[in-house]
């Protein structure tokens, strides 16, 4: 089992190495599509802001490796964000390989942004195996100014102020909202059921 | 819901954490690395590491101890203490801090916000605030870390928060001065003043001494996280029994 972490140019991608570390799986750094060729599932993190990200990956070739790729895929925060069509953040075009737009979270009265803190997770859909083990209501780490409304690709979803996509998933194409690397032991089970999907 | 944050800082100081109370006579409280595995196995919902000789004196580029740090425990932690400039910041954040916290630097250097925040997302940059009432107004200190350092800045509390966040800070930690190491209260009345300008979130420090005291910020001053030291470190209060006591007074938390 090896993971190919996607460098996107961003920055915490050492917080990620450790959970993988932790969960005794192995893991190389895939600047370019190349590197990744010996991994078995990808995982595409992200911090930072969506316009400069897709230059990276674009510039690096991911645009196109990932429109033709079947091996299991996970988007980590900014990283699920641009496995759909476009983003409102940099009015941003993303990798398309999921249906739907990034859009900016309505600040309310009283409410803050970014949301940030650890936010309960609804289960939206039974049974799927990058799920196992994670109760309603389980509380998981998110930091975003940015969300997924829920649709049907929505496996799990949260709320502040709006309800938005959580956890979403077609096949092999994964994401998660928060940040599993740092959400505790439900933050380690999903990433462990993600290692072991289709495995 | 979002749940209200339990936050222990861990003062550092030459590689071991320390407190000190109203910000002077520091004692050793233990290692980096052990107290932060106990308090992520205790249910401490993110940590912030306050390097508090960090500001007025020089220091590493990156602190070994981060790295340590980021792969003993699997909860988010901070990292504050003389981050001058996008490279230090980066530095940290590479080596697996989620968030850098900027205090004096950027009260020197207001720019350095717009900077971090553009280079990082706002997300992950916080701007610390040193506070305390002077003749009638809470007024902005600068390198508290160091007490023959510390000076009064000319801004006011509420006006640099206002600032930090147009400049892109993500979170404001409001440390309430006059409350810090003495365990009896946080200042409510100056984070409500604070709440009212803050649109991102806010973390109350200063001043926890019992349980009751989490409570009263959250509720009365609807911080989003309490940050607390000695109250944890010596053992005064445990973070689980605080979560379901917490729970008990219908205060969302993560259990």
């Amino acid at each position: 089992m090896t993971v190919a972490i996607i460098q996107t140019g961003c920055a915490n991608i050492f917080s990620v190495q450790t959970a993988l570390d932790r969960l005794n799986a192995d893991h190389i750094l895939a600047a370019m599509p190349v590197d990744a060729a010996g991994a078995d599932r990808l995982i595409l993190p992200g911090v930072g802001s969506a316009h400069p990200a897709m230059a990276n990956l674009q510039a690096a070739g991911w645009d196109a490796a990932l429109a033709a790729e079947d091996r299991p895929l996970l988007g980590i925060c900014l990283g699920m964000q641009l496995l759909f069509e476009s983003s409102q953040e940099g009015d941003t075009g993303c990798l398309g390989l999921l249906p739907g737009e990034v859009v900016a979270m309505t600040p309310f009265v009283g409410g803050r942004l970014p949301h940030m803190g650890w936010n309960q997770l609804r289960h939206e859909t039974d049974n799927d195996p990058l799920l196992s083990g994670i109760e309603e209501g389980e509380h998981v780490y998110f930091v975003h100014s940015y969300a997924v409304p829920v649709t049907s690709l929505t496996i799990a979803s949260s709320e502040h102020d709006m309800r938005f996509s959580a956890m979403v998933r077609r096949g092999n194409v994964m994401g998660c909202q928060f940040h599993p690397e740092r959400s505790g032991k439900a933050g380690g089970r999903i990433l462990k059921n993600f290692l072991e999907i289709g495995a | 819901m979002l749940a209200k944050r339990i936050i222990p800082c861990l003062d550092v100081k030459d590689g071991r954490v320390v407190k000190g109370v109203r910000f002077r006579n520091h004692e050793d409280v233990g290692d980096i690395v052990s107290l932060a595995a106990r308090y992520a196995g205790e249910g401490a919902d993110e940590l912030v590491f306050y390097d508090i000789s960090a500001s007025p004196d020089s220091r590493a580029v990156e602190p070994e101890w981060v790295k340590r740090v980021a792969r003993a425990i699997d909860i988010p932690f901070c990292v504050a203490g003389g981050i001058r400039s996008v490279d230090e910041a980066r530095a940290r954040l590479f080596a697996g801090a989620d968030k850098i916290s900027v205090n004096s630097p950027v009260l020197a250097d207001p720019d350095l916000i717009d900077r971090l925040a553009g280079e990082f997302g706002r997300q992950c940059i916080v701007v610390g605030i040193d506070s305390r009432e002077i003749g009638g107004e809470w007024r902005v200190h600068s390198n508290t870390g160091d007490p023959d350092k510390t000076r009064m800045e000319a801004r006011a509390t509420l006006d640099w928060i206002k600032e930090a966040i147009e400049r892109g800070a993500g979170e404001i930690v409001l440390n309430c001065m006059d409350q810090d190491g003495v365990r009896e209260g946080y200042d409510i009345d100056q984070l409500k003043a604070a709440r009212a300008v803050c649109s991102v979130p806010l973390i109350a420090s200063g001043g926890a001494g019992a349980m009751a005291h989490f409570a009263d910020v959250f509720r009365q001053a609807e911080a989003d996280g309490a940050l607390a030291a000695s109250v944890f470190h010596k053992q005064v209060i445990a973070i689980g029994e605080l979560k379901t006591w917490l729970v008990q007074q219908s205060i969302e938390v993560r259990q």
